[in-house]
């Protein structure tokens, strides 16, 4: 469980996140959305610890970040893994390098431990064939489930993704929604995915979030944000026709 | 007050630096990367450099010394001196500041703006110590080397350029280099390349790290640690050769 209360942050003169509270639940994929500018990355980002909030708690299984120790952070952050927009794979490193790297840096394990469950991670997001391959030489998707692979060797209980989808191709964008749903019923991990795609929010959106100028305008389920009369809601997730046509089925049914 | 406030976060950057390494087998392997990608690839260029610069030296020399009282061995003698006390240490290391120094600021600055330093500090690595305490370590070890090469390989081509122009017997060449021979001089030299190496490897590291923005800015800021590593390597000279030498 992931408990964020009050969170406030500032970059010099100007006010990102004006105090957001939120929950979100293990075996949960909980989305954030918002126009650019809204603060989601900066939630985010402060979420796993690479912004540090001017006021506010982040509270990870009732244990706010403030109260633990080093050793305490330290293994936190192997608890958390992350599947950064565009996807922040080490240039010099093959596939499997990276996949088994914080195996490496955080682990005891064998080689021929690490190989067959860097093997393993990538059979399960559907990567077969390119271990011996650089990121260079791999497409958006592809680059994308390497970077599911890495946020999940370590069997996290918390995966952060920022924009997961973003210059992907519908087709991929759902095979990448769908995997990360699939992960988190699977190892009951608490995800949390910012996004501006529409498709994700109907899909896999358990719990959405809405932010507004750094402000939590909203929050429901997928099935909430077709009957919501919230008007900035509406007017950023039916900005398109074939979304308000989706709505007018919807609610006429 | 820009420059206070950058010293200062120098010096802070420096402070994470010098923290234990999270595994020790994963930092000796990138030691010896680092040692392989900003020492052995460099062995090429220093040594093209410093074999003709003492040819040139000696060939200079040599043609301004049109009084036949000046001993001809003052020719080596004068190729030695330059190499040991100035190209080896200061002039190699401003060149290598330009190759490794641009080298070192674009592939961390690329890791900031493509996130993978997000990524490692998400996964709990300490990223300044993981990325540029090996480089420390594989210039402050390796330089050294490179500079003796220098010294050795311009004296070297001193000799040569005697032999090919006949400007000068390669007895007197001899005879010159063997002249006066100070080994505190080639100590001084090293002393000298340990503190450069340092600088090669920390400042253009704090340009890079600390980059925000995209592909250009990367590009500006692996000039401004260029300019900025070089301007300090020459102010530093002065200073470590009115303490080592005066």
């Amino acid at each position: 469980m992931l408990e964020v209360k009050g969170i406030y942050k500032s970059f010099g003169e100007a006010s990102v996140l004006k105090g957001i509270d939120a929950t979100f639940e293990p075996g949960k994929t909980s989305l954030i959305i918002g126009q650019s500018g809204s603060g989601k990355t900066v939630f985010l980002k402060t979420l796993l610890g690479l912004h540090i909030p001017d006021k506010g708690t982040i509270s990870y299984n009732g244990q706010t970040t403030e109260s633990m120790t080093i050793e305490e952070k330290r293994q936190l952050k192997q608890d958390l893994g992350m599947v950064f927009q565009g996807s922040a794979l080490f240039d010099s490193l093959t596939v499997e390098e990276n996949v088994m790297f914080p195996l490496k840096m955080f682990t005891n394990q064998s080689k021929s431990e690490m190989l067959d469950r860097v093997d393993f991670v990538l059979k399960r997001v559907n990567l077969k064939d390119s271990n011996h391959k650089f990121p260079a030489e791999l497409s958006g998707g592809m680059q994308k489930r390497v970077a599911i692979a890495r946020a999940i060797v370590t069997n996290p209980r918390y995966l952060f993704c920022d924009e997961p989808n973003s210059g992907l191709d519908p087709r991929t964008s759902i095979v990448i929604d769908n995997l990360i749903q699939e992960i988190t019923d699977e190892y009951q991990i608490t995800t949390v995915i910012n996004t501006h795609d529409m498709n994700s929010v109907m899909e896999i959106g358990e719990k959405i979030i809405f932010l507004k100028d750094g402000l939590k305008e909203w929050e429901g389920t997928s099935n909430d944000i077709f009957k919501t009369d919230n008007e900035a809601v509406v007017s950023f997730v039916y900005s398109s026709n074939l979304f308000k046509k989706v709505r007018k089925v919807y609610l006429e049914e | 007050m820009n420059y206070i406030k950058s010293i200062g976060a120098y010096v802070i950057m420096l402070k994470s630096v010098f923290k234990k390494p999270q595994k020790r087998k994963i930092f000796w392997e990138a030691v010896f990367r680092e040692i392989d990608d900003l020492g052995v690839k460099s062995i090429g260029i220093v040594a093209f450099i410093s074999f003709f610069i003492g040819g040139v030296v000696a060939i200079q020399t040599a043609l301004n010394l049109e009084d036949p009282i000046i001993p001809k061995d003052l020719i080596g003698f004068a190729t030695k001196r330059s190499m040991i006390l100035e190209f080896s240490s200061t002039f190699v290391m401003v060149i290598l500041a330009g190759k490794v120094g641009s080298y070192i600021t674009s592939s961390i600055g690329t890791m900031r703006v493509t996130e993978q330093i997000d990524a490692l500090e998400v996964m709990g690595i300490n990223s300044l110590n993981y990325l540029v305490l090996p480089k420390i370590l594989a210039t402050v070890f390796f330089y050294p080397f490179l500079v003796l090469l220098a010294m050795f390989l311009g004296i070297l081509g001193g000799w040569i350029a005697g032999i090919a122009t006949d400007l000068f017997k390669p007895g007197d060449y001899i005879a010159g280099i063997q002249l006066d021979f100070e080994p505190y001089l080639v100590a001084y030299s090293l002393i000298k390349s340990v503190v450069f190496a340092f600088l090669i490897a920390t400042i253009p590291s704090y340009f890079g790290y600390y980059v925000k923005g995209g592909s250009l800015e990367v590009g500006r800021a692996s000039t401004k640690a260029v300019v900025w590593t070089i301007v300090v390597i020459i102010f530093s000279n002065y200073f470590l050769t009115q303490m080592l030498l005066s």
